[in-house]
């Protein structure tokens, strides 16, 4: 009898739960609607500019800063990830690596604020000695670089200890050197983790929000530099939606379903890429 | 003959260089480890006291200290945590216990929770504020903000909860079935006792997340920074404090950095723990 | 549930092939050849792969029944049908009937925690739940309706006293269950069972994942157990089975499901067997 009231009880926490992304999918549909009848979707990249309070809403720069900062922070947070991974399972002695590993778990747990304002008053200076006004890319690519790193080297640190024993034994067993273990067996096989790992990291770079919005001067621009201010979607929706009304509000709300549908598909990618490997 | 120990001469090169390149990369990371925090200790250690913890911010937080954010922070959070950790806990002993991996249904709920995990905390905001905020009419309050955060905790909760039942031994449900106990029982008074390490550092982990967060809270909290009167009143988050000081206060930074400093300690006073629990945890299992 | 100990012999006539010996003619007093399990035509079924075929066989009163055969020949699922242990896998099917003091345990109403408050189990593995000593047999006691603190104790007392451990823990009843030797730990596990007054107990390989000592330890015990329960015990180790036990149930695999070959006074199946493949099996030429 209570077995059978507890199996109830389970059964509407669960679908509660998994009722709760349809609604997030279905309010933002519904607060968008209204924009996307109003303005065709071609206006989202034809209009002259983003000045949405006499109604021209391209989103393109805000589209092209994301997608630099992203990818900046990718190409630098990948291989100093992929590193701090092999330096856990491979050269660090045991109680270093766990210091280490502890290290960027806790790296982890510094909120996106934090890591805006330590760039706010240290980083941007420092970058405006460089190149003014300080407020850039660059510093958002940085920013960003320090939160995705956890991400991609925890994943990898997953993904080389699932590697079965037998290949590296097997591999050092045919006298190939210690890099040549890593580079010729280890990292191969560990790959679909790995790129799984920087696939979610990529998410969580498109969607950060209010780390680059407090280092990227938010200006909206393409970029031709990396000193160049920039605004992201993420940022741009943090920035208006205080004072947004009628369709301005129903493009942030478009622009919030776009990173939400990015979003959607990395998580799919990176989804199918772990299942395939478990498979 | 030459040419084999030119070989060896370079593969043993090599590998120097990439182990060069690796301990460098390390202690790239741990430089920057170090001058985050020691920046912020640095620029926050003076201002911080104990009536800047407990008094409320004055002229716009320049002045006074940040004690309603606290109290707003802490509502916050239990309004979170009450609403998210009965839903997320039932749906974790639910994919864990009553349903097998396999099932069209587990896979579903495990599925939309993934991607749920993965949606940018703007867009909780968004969303908090679409639904909670108007259409619910809780306008920017306490609630909503705890509302929405709920939402956003309650996919690492539910993996955590999940995986700390899964790596219970099944051993244990075969002879919690001998002895006769039902299976609520073999739930309350064996499963949950047993998995209760992780169910904290899933919560402990929980709680890191929603003290860090800020986006989701803009536009539902809202600003306000007077010691909240209910939950329907407006409270600023620790974090948005951080945030509206540096950004829209000139001349905030002194207490804005003293709160992140606070925030910092919080959360990795939090962290360590978690970390502690769950250790310890791994340890037990392999004795 | 009436116990009637001096009920007449249970009618075989209706099936003719049944295992079912009369009274013993020799073997230890201890005996009283009353069938207390029947079992008839018993098949299990994994999914579409079958585990065991028809087996027939009876249970005596009081005695100790050793299944013996090689891996995989379905005597660890035999002894989980006993029990209903395999209604928590899945796609697990039976066939047939399985008779418990003549109420069919398997029949939609029966009492399935009285069941296996009546039958006990220990695992090959022992499987103490992460709680201390005294929690380990408190808790399934308070489920069944045990509430009185001090009779509790006096059971605790009795079983561990039982099993011969209470000299060596009663000082230290209250720390974790876990810190105990394997050998302690089984112990104690058949100790659990114990406090629930089983009348039978189901034991599966109890002693293989011991160390000899240890091993030698819970023969004993069970040996002495005989009398006050009825013991079904699996077991590969065809010197004990010899030693401990009166009857003696020999399996072999048949097209890949198992199958019961013989079943007879564990003399007679050790030094007379009726059957080559008991020969063979018992003479270790096979197997």
């Amino acid at each position: 009898m209570t077995d059978r009231l507890l199996r109830w009880v389970l059964r509407i926490g669960a679908i509660t739960s998994a009722l709760i992304m349809l609604l997030i999918l279905f309010f933002l549909l519904l607060e968008s609607w209204p924009a996307l009848q109003q303005i065709t979707l071609t206006r989202f990249f034809t209009d002259p500019s983003w000045h949405p309070l006499e109604a021209a809403y391209n989103l393109l720069p805000m589209l092209s800063g994301t997608l630099y900062a992203s990818i900046g922070a990718l190409l630098l947070a990948i291989p100093l990830g992929i590193a701090s991974a092999l330096f856990i399972v491979y050269y660090a002695p045991p109680h270093l690596a766990l210091l280490y590993q502890r290290l960027i778990e806790l790296l982890a747990g510094i909120p996106s604020v934090v890591f805006g304002f330590w760039g706010l008053i240290t980083l941007v200076p420092l970058i405006n000695q460089l190149h003014p006004p300080g407020a850039s890319l660059l510093a958002g690519i940085l920013i960003l670089t320090l939160m995705i790193l956890p991400t991609i080297t925890l994943t990898a640190h997953a993904a080389l200890l699932a590697v079965p024993d037998e290949f590296q034994r097997g591999a050092v067993a045919l006298g190939l050197s210690r890099w040549g273990v890593i580079r010729g067996v280890m990292l191969p096989a560990a790959r679909t983790g790995i790129v799984a790992g920087i696939i979610l990291a990529a998410g969580r770079a498109i969607g950060e929000t209010m780390a680059v919005l407090m280092v990227t001067g938010n200006v909206v621009q393409h970029a031709t530099s990396l000193y160049d201010p920039i605004r992201t979607l993420a940022a741009n929706i943090a920035l208006e939606m205080a004072y947004a009304m009628g369709d301005h509000r129903g493009v942030l709300f478009v622009s919030g379903l776009l990173l939400m549908l990015l979003v959607m598909l990395l998580s799919g990618m990176a989804a199918t890429l772990s299942n395939k490997h478990h498979a | 003959m030459l040419e084999t120990v030119n070989r060896i001469w370079r593969s043993g090169y090599r590998d120097l260089f990439a182990q060069t390149i690796i301990y460098i990369a390390v202690a790239f990371v741990c430089v920057v480890f170090i001058w985050i925090l020691s920046d912020l200790i640095r620029g926050g250690i003076a201002h911080i006291s104990w009536d800047f913890l407990i008094e409320s911010p004055r002229d716009a937080g320049r002045a006074g200290g940040i004690g309603s954010i606290l109290v707003s922070t802490l509502l916050l959070l239990l309004v979170a945590l009450v609403v998210a950790l009965p839903l997320a806990w039932t749906t974790a002993i639910l994919l864990a216990e009553y349903v097998p991996v396999t099932s069209k249904f587990g896979i579903t709920v495990r599925y939309s929770l993934q991607v749920l995990a993965g949606v940018p905390s703007i867009v909780f905001g968004l969303f908090g504020n679409a639904f909670f905020s108007i259409y619910l009419g809780l306008g920017f309050s306490i609630l909503s903000g705890g509302l929405t955060l709920a939402c956003m905790l309650l996919p690492i909760l539910v993996s955590t909860a999940e995986a700390g039942l899964r790596a219970l031994p099944d051993s244990y449900r075969l002879s919690a079935a001998a002895l006769g106990l039902s299976r609520s029982a073999t739930l309350f008074q064996l499963l949950l006792p047993a998995a209760a390490p992780t169910l904290a550092a899933g919560l402990l982990l929980g709680i890191g997340r929603a003290l860090a967060e800020t986006a989701a809270l803009l536009f539902t909290s809202g600003y306000v920074e007077r010691m909240p009167g209910s939950l329907l009143d407006s409270g600023r988050a620790l974090a948005l404090h951080i945030f509206d000081l540096s950004m829209n206060v000139p001349g905030g930074d002194a207490p804005a950095n003293a709160s992140a400093l606070v925030l910092v300690a919080l959360l990795l006073g939090i962290n360590i723990f978690a970390m502690k629990l769950a250790y310890g945890l791994q340890r037990k299992r392999i004795i | 549930m009436k116990l009637d100990v001096n009920k007449p012999e249970q009618s075989v006539k209706d099936s003719d092939d049944a295992f079912t010996l009369g009274p013993l003619q020799v073997g230890p007093a201890c005996c009283n050849p009353q069938p207390i399990i029947q079992v008839k035509d018993l098949s299990l079924h994994y999914g579409n792969k079958t585990a065991l075929n028809k087996v027939t066989l009876d249970i005596y009163r009081g005695c100790i029944t050793a299944l013996i055969g090689p891996s995989g020949c379905g005597k660890t699922s035999f002894l989980s049908t006993l029990n209903r242990l395999t209604d928590l896998i899945s796609n697990c099917r039976i066939e047939g009937s399985i008779h418990v003091e003549d109420s069919d345990i398997y029949a939609p109403t029966y009492n399935l925690q009285m069941l296996r408050r009546r039958i006990g189990m220990v695992f090959q593995k022992p499987v103490p739940f992460p709680f201390s000593i005294r929690r380990n047999i408190e808790m399934p006691l308070r489920e069944h309706g045990i509430n009185q603190r001090n009779e509790i104790d006096s059971i605790i007392e009795q079983v561990l006293r039982d099993v011969g451990l209470w000299e060596e823990v009663h000082d230290c009843l209250d720390t974790a269950a876990l810190n105990l030797s394997g050998g302690q730990q089984q112990r104690l596990c058949i100790a659990r069972a114990l406090a629930l007054n089983p009348q039978i107990l189901l034991m599966d390989e109890p002693c293989s994942a011991l160390d000899p000592i240890a091993s030698g330890v819970v023969e004993d015990l069970i040996t002495r157990l005989r009398g006050r329960y009825t013991i079904v015990i699996v077991t590969h180790n065809l010197a004990q089975a010899r030693r401990i036990a009166n009857y003696a149930a020999f399996f072999w695999v048949k097209e890949r499901a198992g199958h019961l070959v013989e079943f007879g006074h564990c003399r007679d199946i050790f030094e007379t067997p009726t059957h080559q493949l008991t020969a063979a099996y018992v003479s270790g030429a096979r197997g």
